[in-house]
C-alpha cells in the first residue's frame, strides 16, 4: 500500500502500482484467500502512522480475516485500525525502535491479534533484522540477529511471527528454505513464510520442508501467475490439508 | 439457505472491546439492523442478542460488571450468542487471569497445551465437526466446514458441546445451552460457514 494504491517491489526496491485496493481485496476474497495482509510500506519511513480511511472500506468488503501493517507505533494506532475492523495489527519498524510495544499491545489487545513481522537478511554467516524496509533510503541493519529477535518478540507476546526473507523477496526463485528452517524450531507461536513464492511447488515446499504455519505470497496473485483456487487444488493434491 | 427471520433485531453487548466493527460488517452484509448497547431496555427489546469478545477475561469481565451487563445477560431470554472470548464468559470461569464469569453454562475455559506442532494461540482456519443436528450448524457441512479460530484458551468437552474441532486436543467449538449459544470461532470472519451460522441464529426465535 502507498497512498491508497496497491503496489509490489521486487525485492523491497521500485514499488509499482498494481492495482486498485478494494477491488484485488474483493477478487482474492472470492477466489478463496484464507487471509489478507496490508501493508503500509511507506508509513514508517515517513515517519508518520497509516493513512486508516480504507481499512474500515476493506473492513466492510471482506468476511476473512486480515491485517493492517505500517507505522503502529502505539496503542492508539492500533486500537484505531482494531476499531475500523482489522482482525490483526502487524508491527515491524516501530517494535525495532521500541520493543516494549509488543508487550504492550499484547497485554491490551491480547497477543491474537499482534503479529510481529520481521525483514531478514544474510549478513555473511547469519541472519540479521532489517529496518525500514519499505524505503530503499532508509533500510539500514539492525545488527540484530534474526534468531534472537524471532525468540524475543514471541516472549514479548508477539502472536505470530511474518519472517520476510529479504534476498527472495519478489524474485519468485522459492520461500528461503533453509532459513525458515532454521527459525521454524525457535518460533513457538505460528510462523508465517514470505517472500519468494513463485510455482505452486515452492507453497508446499514450505509447508512439507520448514512447516510454516502459513504462506504469504504478492506478486504471483496480484500478476495472475497463480491462481489461488488452482494453488489449492494443487496444495490439496499434495496431502496439505487446505480450506477449499 | 435458510430465510433469516424476517424483523430480526440484533443488540450487539457494548462490552468495551476493540474489534466490534468486524461483527457490525457481518450483519450489515446480511442485511440484520443491530445496535451497539450497554442500556438494559434496548438489549431486552432486541430479537437476538451477541457478546463479543476479543482481549482477555479478566478485563472483560470487569467491563461487563463495570457496565451492568454482567447482571442482565443470564436475564435474557431471546437468543444470545457468545462469539469467541464471549462464549467462553458464558462458562463459569477461566484460568485465563483466574477469572470468575458469567456462569450461566457450567464449565471452565482452559489454556492450550503448548503441544509440538500446535503453536498456541489457535490461530487460523480449522473444521468444525457438528454433533447431531444443532440448529446454529446446519447447512454448513454442505460449505466445507472451515471456520477461523483465534485463541489461547479453549472448553473441553461437555453435555453442551454442539460442535467439536481439533487442535492438539479436542476442545468445544460450538456450545448450546437454552437460549444461550457460543462458537469459539468467528463467524464474522469465517466466509460463507459463518455467514450461514449467523443466519441460523437469527433464523431462532
Amino acid at each position: 500500500m502507498r497512498d491508497g494504491r496497491v503496489v509490489k517491489g521486487v525485492r523491497f526496491r521500485d514499488h509499482r502500482v498494481v492495482g486498485d485496493i478494494l477491488e484485488l481485496a474483493e477478487r482474492y476474497r472470492d477466489e478463496g484467500a484464507d487471509e489478507l495482509v496490508f501493508y503500509d510500506i511507506t508509513a514508517s519511513p515517513d515517519r508518520r502512522s497509516v493513512d486508516r480511511s480504507w481499512v474500515r472500506h476493506i473492513a466492510r468488503l471482506l468476511d476473512i480475516p486480515f491485517c493492517v501493517a505500517g507505522g503502529i507505533s502505539s496503542i492508539a494506532d492500533a486500537e484505531e485500525v482494531l476499531g475500523e475492523g482489522a482482525e490483526k495489527i502487524s508491527v515491524n519498524s516501530p517494535a525495532l525502535s521500541n520493543p516494549q510495544l509488543i508487550d504492550d499491545l499484547s497485554r491490551r489487545f491480547g497477543s491474537q491479534c499482534v503479529v510481529v513481522g520481521i525483514d531478514s537478511q544474510s549478513v555473511g554467516e547469519t541472519y540479521r533484522v532489517q529496518q525500514f524496509t519499505g524505503d530503499e533510503r532508509r533500510t539500514c541493519d539492525t545488527s540484530r540477529l534474526t534468531t534472537d529477535w524471532v525468540r524475543e518478540a514471541a516472549a514479548r507476546g508477539a502472536g505470530e511471527i511474518v519472517l520476510n526473507c529479504m534476498a527472495s523477496d519478489g524474485v519468485r526463485q522459492g520461500y528461503d528454505i533453509a532459513q525458515l528452517r532454521m527459525i521454524r524450531p525457535l518460533c513457538p507461536v505460528p510462523l508465517v513464510a514470505s517472500g519468494g513464492a513463485g510455482t505452486p511447488a515452492h507453497f508446499s515446499d514450505v509447508f512439507v520442508k520448514c512447516s510454516a504455519d502459513a504462506a504469504l505470497a504478492a506478486s504471483v496473485f496480484h500478476t495472475g501467475a497463480i491462481a489461488i483456487p488452482d494453488l489449492k487444488h494443487y496444495l490439496s493434491s499434495q496431502g496439505i490439508e487446505v480450506r477449499p | 439457505m435458510s430465510a433469516t427471520r424476517v424483523g430480526a433485531r440484533a443488540a450487539i453487548l457494548a462490552s468495551g472491546g476493540a474489534n466490534i466493527a468486524s461483527l457490525q460488517f457481518a450483519l450489515e452484509r446480511l442485511q440484520i439492523p443491530c445496535v451497539l448497547s450497554a442500556d438494559a431496555r434496548q438489549i431486552r427489546a432486541a430479537t437476538h442478542v451477541i457478546l463479543p469478545g476479543v482481549g482477555a477475561a479478566g478485563d472483560a469481565m470487569e467491563r461487563l460488571r463495570v457496565s451492568g451487563l454482567a447482571e442482565l445477560i443470564p436475564t435474557l431470554t431471546q437468543p444470545v450468542l457468545g462469539i469467541c472470548l464471549g462464549m467462553q464468559l458464558l462458562f463459569d470461569s477461566s484460568d485465563e487471569n483466574a477469572t470468575r464469569c458469567l456462569g450461566i453454562i457450567p464449565g471452565n475455559a482452559e489454556r492450550f497445551a503448548a503441544l509440538d506442532g500446535h503453536p498456541v494461540p489457535h490461530m487460523g482456519w480449522n473444521t468444525l465437526a457438528a454433533l447431531g443436528n444443532a440448529p446454529l450448524l446446519a447447512g454448513i457441512d454442505a460449505l466445507g466446514s472451515y471456520a477461523y479460530f483465534v485463541h489461547s484458551y479453549a472448553l473441553a468437552l461437555s453435555e453442551f458441546t454442539t460442535a467439536r474441532c481439533d487442535y492438539g486436543i479436542t476442545f468445544s467449538a460450538s456450545v448450546q445451552h437454552e437460549n444461550f449459544f457460543g462458537v469459539q470461532f468467528h463467524p464474522e470472519r469465517s466466509a460463507t460457514v459463518g455467514a450461514r451460522v449467523l443466519q441460523n441464529f437469527f433464523s431462532m426465535s
